[in-house]
């Protein structure tokens, strides 16, 4: 016998008769034999079901490489228009798939797009559907095209990327002055005074330019630098205006407010390293420049930038 | 070298052809069946006035993410209440089972409810056991194939039928049924009624015991809230075995004074209690896990004790301490605990759901940047405003500060917050403040949000106001 005794000989109960072992009938040697332990009959089945689903998927779906073609399937099913109106029928395959959901995705959203198309971004702000629609699709536009530079928040980086949560515009901050200057871009140039004033008269000009915005500056250097700001000598009021409040056309900084994009002056600590942050700017002037987006992106989505641009924070 | 067919490494599965039976848990456990089947089949039919218009009674709808049953009306986010169900449907199961063994099996489980509708039609179109064994055994004929066939056809109908009800809570039931009717219904719905279809016909129809047998768990863990007190379905042993055991009613043994001086028991084995067993099992051997107490062997066996003249209740409702003689306890420290966690949940479940909030507000301050300084100077802070809005009205909400003095509240274009019914808006509320009425770093103060329509709703919310360190040690200076 091949079986083995478990039961220990010692033991009182009564033994369980356990049913002899199946063996596959062969022998070597006279008695070794091979036990036969046949899988469960569902595992079975369920191998030959595999089996049958697997024909019929391949006869279903593109299955078998054939050279440089490959067999189809039957179900010649997905059928769809693409953006050029060109109709499409094709055979089973995931990647017309993605194309047919992706196109029945743009049709849903084209009903929107049309809506905001026809709307004025006044509209679009006053209308609480329309705003909800152009906020969740600007703001992916947003990430995508303008979050590198201006930050995911608008907050820009000081002396690089002006601030757009903020209500000082350099550009103007209304609907239609945003939307232009995404689609045209723009490009903010100052001359370099290093060569034009010397390092005193730049002094005096920095004193002056803290006092527009209630710093408290030295009274002689202020009216010094005052002289040469609104005269010919330092022509600065050619942009920046006599008050000092800027200009817009220009993309000119408004010089009294509390909003600094170039010289990080409120984070000097004391007078002398906020003249200094000034001082540096008026040498070496300025050049910035903003794309123009209109190549790239469409008239309605620069329309919703510009809306969402607005409801950053400071929007007029 | 020998060639003697071996047994098959599994239990293979003995038919069984229950027989019918009349009595008093017949007669209970078919009105079960038939207002069970009435609810789930009618239910999805009755229209329901609700706020946004009438609608059906109980619906699930997935794609709007909302489920309403009745005047309740829960939404993706309320579904953990799901699972607090779910505990209240455990803990009854188990305080039940604690002091009355398997009355869920043998009554209200959906496999013995629809397993009992299947058997129902077998019979009537096969015939009573006898039939069945007959026509099981005998050879494939015109007959047999047209009785098992029909069985079988009926089988499925009724499987259909179950599936297309189940699918119809799901959606709006008149157009749905069109729709599967005319195919042209969603896939998950074909699918569903498919699966189902299959499920009912499978488990209903061939598995039958054998589901309660091997594939239910709770079947095996019941167990373990058994003891001697659990009233379960049980045979009279004293009673039935006498001293020399159960024996047939022959000429002499007929008179019941008779059987007892013979020594012999009231049980006449005429093997009824058996043939009328679902699950195939011979109750007089004894508390077995088979045994679903179905209690169809109560009516067999007391239609037969009548029949003889015998007093009722051979085989009765009973514990095994009763059976011994003892009292039955139903008041022990098991049930009073199961009812205690039972009552509790059952508590926090109700009382919960009915006070549940209908309109969830949150605000959270935009942190991206988390401030900015305006042209005049001013600090300016944002917030997004959350409002979920679960009732069928919208509604129009005011805001204002407390505990922030001398900020400026801008809402931008709207002057008050909209929210359409049963949705959800978003909307981004400025914070001004001037420099020198700055008194904290970080301000702490409440968003009061009011609903205009009930002055009596409104929601507080507590936020901060946020200067940076360097800002506002300026603004203390130049105060």
């Amino acid at each position: 016998m091949a079986s083995t005794n478990n039961t220990k000989p010692d033991s009182n109960k009564p033994q369980t008769k356990k049913p002899a072992v199946q063996t596959t009938g062969h022998a070597w040697d006279g008695d070794i034999q091979e036990f036969n332990n046949p899988l469960p009959n569902w595992w079975v089945w369920g191998f030959y079901a595999s089996i049958v689903f697997a024909i019929v998927y391949w006869i279903l779906f593109p299955a078998w490489p054939i050279g440089n073609d490959y067999t189809k399937g039957v179900m010649n099913d997905i059928e769809y228009t693409t953006a050029d109106g060109k109709q499409v029928k094709t055979h089973w395959n995931t990647r017309a798939l993605f194309e047919k959901n992706m196109r029945e995705a743009e049709i849903k959203q084209q009903k929107y797009l049309d809506q905001l198309a026809s709307a004025s971004i006044e509209d679009i702000a006053n209308d609480e559907v329309k705003s909800n629609f152009a906020y969740s699709m600007a703001k992916v536009l947003y990430a995508d095209n303008c979050a590198a530079c201006h930050q995911p928040g608008g907050a820009g980086v000081v002396g690089a990327y002006p601030n757009l949560a903020d209500d000082a515009w350099l550009w103007g901050g209304s609907f239609e002055q945003i939307k232009t200057s995404i689609a045209a871009g723009r490009n903010g140039i100052m001359p370099a005074f290093s060569a034009k004033l010397n390092a005193t008269q730049i002094d005096d000009v920095a004193e002056y330019v803290l006092s527009l915005s209630k710093h408290k500056t030295d009274v002689a250097k202020t009216a010094r630098g005052k002289e040469i700001f609104n005269s010919t000598s330092g022509g600065c009021y050619f942009c920046h205006t006599k008050a000092g409040s800027g200009m817009e056309s220009m993309g000119a900084a408004n010089l009294t407010d509390s909003v600094w994009t170039l010289a990080d002056v409120p984070a000097a600590d004391n007078l002398q390293a906020k003249k200094e942050a000034v001082k540096a700017i008026i040498k070496k002037g300025v050049n910035r420049k903003m794309p123009p987006w209109d190549e790239r992106l469409t008239e309605t989505q620069i329309k919703i930038l510009a809306f969402y641009v607005h409801q950053l924070g400071g929007g007029k | 070298m020998s060639e003697t067919p071996t047994p098959h490494p599994e239990q293979q599965r003995t038919a069984i052809y229950p027989r019918s039976v009349k009595g008093f848990y017949r007669r209970i456990k078919t009105a079960i069946v038939i207002l069970a089947y009435g609810v789930y089949f009618l239910l999805p039919w009755l229209r329901w006035e609700r706020e946004s218009g009438p609608s059906q009674a109980v619906i699930f709808d997935i794609t709007a993410r909302r489920f309403d049953i009745f005047d309740f009306t829960l939404f993706a986010q309320d579904i953990f209440w799901l699972a607090l169900l779910f505990a209240f449907a455990a803990l009854l199961l188990f305080f039940v089972t604690g002091i009355a063994g398997r009355v869920f099996c043998g009554y209200f489980c959906f496999q013995t409810l629809w397993t009992d509708v299947f058997m129902y039609i077998e019979h009537r179109v096969q015939g009573e056991r006898p039939a069945r064994i007959k026509l099981a055994e005998s050879k494939w004929n015109a007959q047999k194939i047209f009785k098992i066939g029909l069985t079988h056809f009926l089988w499925l109908l009724v499987a259909f039928l179950t599936g297309i009800a189940f699918t119809l809570y799901w959606g709006n039931a008149p157009d749905l049924i069109v729709e599967i009717l005319t195919f042209q219904a969603p896939f998950a719905a074909g699918i569903t009624i498919l699966f189902l279809t299959l499920t009912t016909y499978v488990m209903a129809g061939i598995a039958r015991e054998q589901v309660c047998t091997y594939m239910c768990p709770y079947a095996r863990f019941q167990s373990a809230m058994f003891d001697s007190d659990t009233i379960v379905v049980a045979y009279d042993s004293i009673r039935g075995e006498g001293k020399k055991g159960r024996h047939k009613p022959s000429k002499e043994l007929i008179k019941r004074d008779k059987r007892e001086q013979q020594g012999y028991g009231d049980c006449v084995d005429c093997g009824y209690c058996v043939q009328v067993c679902p699950t195939g099992i011979d109750i007089r051997n004894g508390l077995q896990y088979q045994c679903t107490t179905c209690a169809l062997c109560i009516d067999a066996c007391s239609k037969i004790m009548t029949s003889v003249g015998y007093p009722k209740g051979l085989i009765r409702y009973s514990s095994e301490n009763e059976m011994q003689g003892k009292r039955t306890r139903i008041l022990k420290p098991k049930t009073i605990i199961y009812g205690l966690v039972l009552v509790a949940v059952a508590v926090i479940f109700f009382w919960g759901l009915i006070a549940r909030s209908v309109v969830d507000v949150s605000v959270r301050q935009v942190r991206q940047p988390l401030f900015v300084v305006l042209s005049n100077g001013d600090i300016q802070n944002r917030y997004a405003i959350k409002i979920n809005n679960k009732t069928d009205r919208q509604m129009w909400l005011t805001v204002s500060l407390r505990g922030l003095e001398g900020a400026i509240l801008d809402l931008g274009r709207f002057d008050k917050i909209h929210v359409s019914a049963a949705s959800s808006s978003t909307f981004y509320v400025k914070i001004k403040m001037p420099p020198r009425k700055i008194l904290k770093e970080n301000k702490s103060f409440e968003f009061v949000l009011t609903n205009i329509n009930e002055k009596s709703s409104n929601w507080t919310h507590t936020d901060n106001f946020f200067t940076p360190k360097k800002l506002f040690k300026q603004s203390v200076l130049n105060k």
